[in-house]
C-alpha cells in the first residue's frame, strides 16, 4: 500500500503542531456548570479536548476560549445542550478568539446575542453543531448563530441554526471559506457570506428563512471586495418566513420569498443548487441599495455567473412594491433571476438558458418605483473567468468524522 | 472606604514620601509563570484588606474613569526595584516587564474584587481575585463569578467578576493582552511629575490634550467630556485592533473621521442591538442614534460594553446624549 506523500506531510503536520500529552478535560452536566466548563476551557493546553458529557448545562454567563488547537466536543447537537436561556451578561453564548479550534457534537440554545462566535480565530472548524431560538423566529432572538469573523479558514461541516434574527450561518471578513451539508431554518438570513473572499457554499438545506443564501459586501468595514464564490449543490426552498430583524441592519431589507442574493461583490458562481418556491425572486443580483460614503467601495455586482439550476415554481409573490403588477405582467410568475440592473454588462452572466427580468435602475441607491421592468435578451455564451481556489484548506477535515 | 479613598488621594499627589510600613512585593510572584492562588501571594499590600500600598507600588486614578456600575476603583501601579516606565507621547505608559497594575473594586466599605494585570516575560496576563466576606483575603476567580451588590445608587444588581479571557477581551490590542487606563493623556500632569521626580518615570510625556476630570466635566467643552467618556469606556474594544473591529466603529479619543467614530454610520453586526434604528450617531438626534440605545440598555444583546456593566450610568448617558443632541443636523 502506498499513502501519498501530501498525506503524510499532513499528518506531520499535524503531530508536530501537538503536544505529547494532550488530555481529555471532561466536563459533565450539573451544578456550577458555568464555573466548570469556563475553568476547562481556561485551562486547556494546545491540543486538549473539553469534553462536556450529555445533558442540559445551564449558562448564568457568556462562554469564552481563547486557546489554541482546543477541540470542544459533546455527546452530540441533541444529547449535549448549553442552555443560555438564564444568560445575564456577555453579546454571544461562546466565543473563540484562538486558532486552530474544532467545535462538535453540541447545541447551543436560546443565548442573549450571538450563539457562536469566532473572531480572528483562523482555521476553526464547526462540526454538527446546533445553534437554535427554541421560540421560532422573533425579533428578539440574538442576530447570528454560527458566526465566525476575521479569520482566515474556516469549515462549518453538518450545523444546524434555527430563529437566528439575522443570519443563521454568517461568515464575515474572512477567507478561505466551507460551508457545506448544513441546515439553515427560520432564519431571516439562512446563511449569508459578507466582505468575505473565496468561499464554497455546498450541499446545505436552506429552507423557511426569509432569504435563504446572501452574499454581501458592504462598505465602511475594515476588509471590503468581497467575492470569488461559489454557491452550488444547495437546496434553497420555500423561504418564505415574513422579515423578523430589527430595522436598521441590512438583512431588514432582505424580502421575504429571496432564494440566493447576491449584492455587490466581484465573481460569484451559482449553479448546480435546486431552487424551489421562493416567491421573490429564485436568484437575486442586486447593487448596495444605500447611500454611502467610501471611496474604496464598489457597490456593484460584478461577474455573478448564473450555470445550470433546477428551478422549481418561485417568482409567484414578489414582496416589493409593484411586484404584483409585474408578476402579472409575466403571467403569473416572474422569471427566476432578478436583477436590478445596476453594475454594467458584465454584472450578471448568464451562462444558462435560464430566464432573467431586469428592473433597469437608473442608478445605485434607486427604488423600486423608478424600475423599467424588462426581460434580459439572451446573450450569445461568453467565457468568463470562473471563481477558483475556494473552500476552507482541506487540512482542517482531518478533524472532522467519528 | 471613605478613609482609604482619601488617604490614597494624598499618597497620589505625593508619590516620593511612600511612608508605609516596608512590605515588598513579591517579584516572582509576578514574574513566574504561574497563577497565584490568592491576591496575599504577590504582597501589593502591606494590609491587603485596607489596601494599603507596599513599597514600589503606587496609586493612581486616571482623569475620565471606566464606569463600572458605580464602583468606586483603587489603582495601583507595581515598578520592581530600579525600573522605570517609559512616557511614549500622551499614550500607554510602557510598564517593564516586572510591572503590574492593580486595580481593586469596591462599594462602600466591601472590596468586591481586586484585578491585576502581570507584565511578564512572555507579555502581560489578567487574573481576577473575588475578596472573601471576612475581607481578609481574595481568591484567584479564573471562571469568573457573580456578586449579588447594592450600587451607590441602590440598585440591587448581579455584579459580574471578569473570567479570565473576559479580562482579554478588553485587554487585547492585536491579539495580545494590554494595559488600557495609564495613558499619559489620562493622568494628571502633578501625579506624572511626582512619578518622573521620584526617577520612576524616564521622561515627562508630551501630552497636548488631557482627556478632562471626569468630576469637573461640566467647565471642559462637551465633545471632550463626551469623547473622552467614549475613549474610556468604549474604545478598549472599538478600535481597528481590538474585539469589536469588526464592527467598523472607532471610538479612540485620537479619532477624528467622523464616520469612524458613528456619525452617520450604518450598524455591521449589531442585530438586535439596532433598536430599529439606522445609524450609529444621528447628529442632533439622540433618541434615534444606536450609540445611546445600547448605553441606555439593559438587555444581553443589546447593552453596551458588553462586558461589565449591569445597571446604567445616568452620567455617562447625561454627557453623551448631550453632545449628540448638540451636534448640527
Amino acid at each position: 500500500m502506498t499513502i501519498p506523500a501530501k498525506t503524510i506531510a499532513a499528518a506531520l503536520l499535524l503531530s508536530s503542531a501537538l503536544p505529547l500529552h494532550a488530555k481529555t478535560i471532561e466536563v459533565a452536566a450539573g451544578e456550577g456548570a458555568q464555573q466548570r466548563l469556563q475553568e476547562a476551557l481556561i485551562l486547556a493546553q494546545p491540543g486538549d479536548v473539553v469534553s462536556i458529557g450529555a445533558g442540559r448545562l445551564a449558562l448564568s454567563d457568556g462562554l469564552s476560549l481563547d486557546v489554541n488547537a482546543v477541540t470542544v466536543r459533546g455527546a452530540g447537537m441533541d444529547a449535549t445542550v448549553l442552555d443560555f436561556s438564564g444568560q445575564q451578561g456577555a453579546g454571544e453564548g461562546l466565543l473563540v478568539t484562538s486558532d486552530d479550534v474544532t467545535l462538535r457534537d453540541f447545541a447551543v440554545e436560546n443565548p442573549k446575542g450571538d450563539g457562536i462566535k469566532s473572531k480572528g480565530a483562523d482555521r476553526i472548524v464547526y462540526y454538527r453543531v446546533r445553534v437554535e431560538w427554541t421560540g421560532g423566529p422573533k425579533e428578539t432572538n440574538g442576530a447570528y448563530g454560527i458566526y465566525p469573523v476575521e479569520s482566515t479558514g474556516v469549515l462549518i461541516d453538518g450545523a444546524m441554526v434555527k430563529g437566528a434574527s439575522d443570519a443563521g450561518i454568517y461568515v464575515g471578513q474572512s477567507k478561505d471559506i466551507t460551508v457545506r451539508y448544513s441546515v439553515a431554518e427560520s432564519n431571516v438570513a439562512g446563511i449569508e457570506i459578507e466582505n468575505s473572499r473565496n468561499a464554497l457554499v455546498m450541499g446545505n438545506l436552506a429552507t423557511r428563512n426569509t432569504g435563504g443564501i446572501l452574499v454581501f459586501d458592504l462598505p465602511n468595514l475594515p476588509v471590503m471586495g468581497g467575492g470569488n464564490t461559489i454557491i452550488e449543490n444547495n437546496l434553497v426552498v420555500s423561504n418564505d418566513t415574513p422579515n423578523f430583524a430589527p430595522k436598521g441592519n441590512i438583512v431588514a431589507g432582505v424580502l421575504r420569498g429571496t432564494g440566493v442574493l447576491i449584492m455587490a461583490n466581484d465573481k460569484v458562481l451559482v449553479r448546480d443548487n435546486v431552487l424551489a418556491d421562493n416567491g421573490t425572486a429564485q436568484i437575486m443580483v442586486v447593487a448596495y441599495t444605500n447611500k454611502f460614503e467610501d471611496k474604496n467601495y464598489n457597490p456593484y455586482p460584478r461577474h455573478v455567473v448564473i450555470g445550470e439550476n433546477r428551478i422549481i415554481g418561485g417568482g409567484n409573490a414578489p414582496a416589493f412594491p409593484g411586484g404584483e403588477a409585474l408578476r402579472t405582467a409575466f403571467g403569473g410568475a416572474l422569471p427566476p433571476v432578478l436583477w436590478d440592473g445596476l453594475g454594467g454588462p458584465d454584472a450578471l452572466v448568464l451562462n444558462s438558458p435560464i430566464a432573467a427580468v431586469s428592473l433597469n435602475l437608473p442608478r445605485q441607491g434607486a427604488g423600486s418605483d423608478e424600475a423599467k421592468p424588462a426581460l434580459v435578451k439572451a446573450a450569445p455564451p461568453r467565457t468568463v473567468e470562473l471563481p477558483s481556489g475556494v473552500g476552507a484548506p482541506t487540512a482542517l477535515e482531518a478533524r472532522i468524522g467519528a | 472606604m471613605k478613609l482609604i479613598a482619601s488617604a490614597l488621594l494624598i499618597a497620589a499627589t505625593s508619590v516620593a514620601i511612600a511612608a508605609m510600613p516596608v512590605q515588598r512585593v513579591n517579584d516572582s510572584a509576578v514574574t513566574s509563570n504561574s497563577f497565584p492562588a490568592t491576591l496575599s501571594e504577590f504582597g501589593f499590600f502591606a494590609a491587603a484588606g485596607k489596601q494599603v500600598p507596599s513599597a514600589g507600588v503606587t496609586p493612581y486614578r486616571l482623569n475620565t474613569p471606566l464606569w463600572s456600575d458605580g464602583a468606586e476603583k483603587l489603582r495601583f501601579v507595581y515598578l520592581p526595584a530600579g525600573a522605570k516606565a517609559r512616557a511614549q507621547g500622551d499614550g500607554l505608559l510602557n510598564l517593564p516587564v516586572g510591572s503590574a497594575l492593580i486595580k481593586t473594586f469596591t462599594y462602600g466599605d466591601r472590596l468586591i474584587e481586586t484585578r491585576v494585570l502581570l507584565h511578564r516575560a512572555d507579555g502581560w496576563v489578567a487574573l481576577p481575585y473575588q475578596w472573601n466576606a471576612a475581607q481578609t483575603e481574595a481568591k484567584l476567580v479564573l471562571a469568573g463569578g457573580r456578586v449579588s451588590v447594592t450600587t451607590p445608587a441602590g440598585q440591587a444588581i448581579s455584579y459580574a467578576i471578569p473570567n479570565k479571557n473576559q479580562c482579554k477581551e478588553c485587554h487585547a490590542l492585536a491579539g495580545a493582552v494590554t494595559p488600557i487606563g495609564p495613558k499619559a493623556r489620562n493622568l494628571s500632569a502633578s501625579w506624572l511629575a511626582a512619578l518622573h521626580r521620584a526617577k520612576r518615570l524616564d521622561t515627562m510625556p508630551a501630552v497636548t490634550r488631557r482627556l478632562p476630570l471626569w468630576e469637573a466635566r461640566a467647565k471642559a467643552p462637551l465633545a471632550d467630556a463626551a469623547r473622552g467618556y467614549l475613549d474610556v469606556n468604549c474604545a478598549h474594544c472599538h478600535n481597528p485592533r481590538s474585539s469589536a473591529s469588526n464592527s467598523g466603529l472607532d471610538l479612540r479619543w485620537e479619532q477624528s473621521d467622523p464616520a469612524s467614530f458613528g456619525i452617520n454610520k450604518r450598524p455591521v453586526a449589531a442585530g438586535r442591538g439596532s433598536g430599529n434604528l439606522d445609524f450609529d450617531i444621528v447628529p442632533g438626534d439622540p433618541d434615534h442614534s444606536i450609540l445611546l440605545y445600547r448605553m441606555g440598555s439593559l438587555e444581553g444583546g443589546i447593552s453596551m460594553p458588553e462586558l461589565g456593566r449591569s445597571s446604567l450610568d445616568p452620567a455617562g448617558l447625561d454627557i453623551v446624549t448631550r453632545w449628540v443632541r448638540g451636534m448640527k443636523r
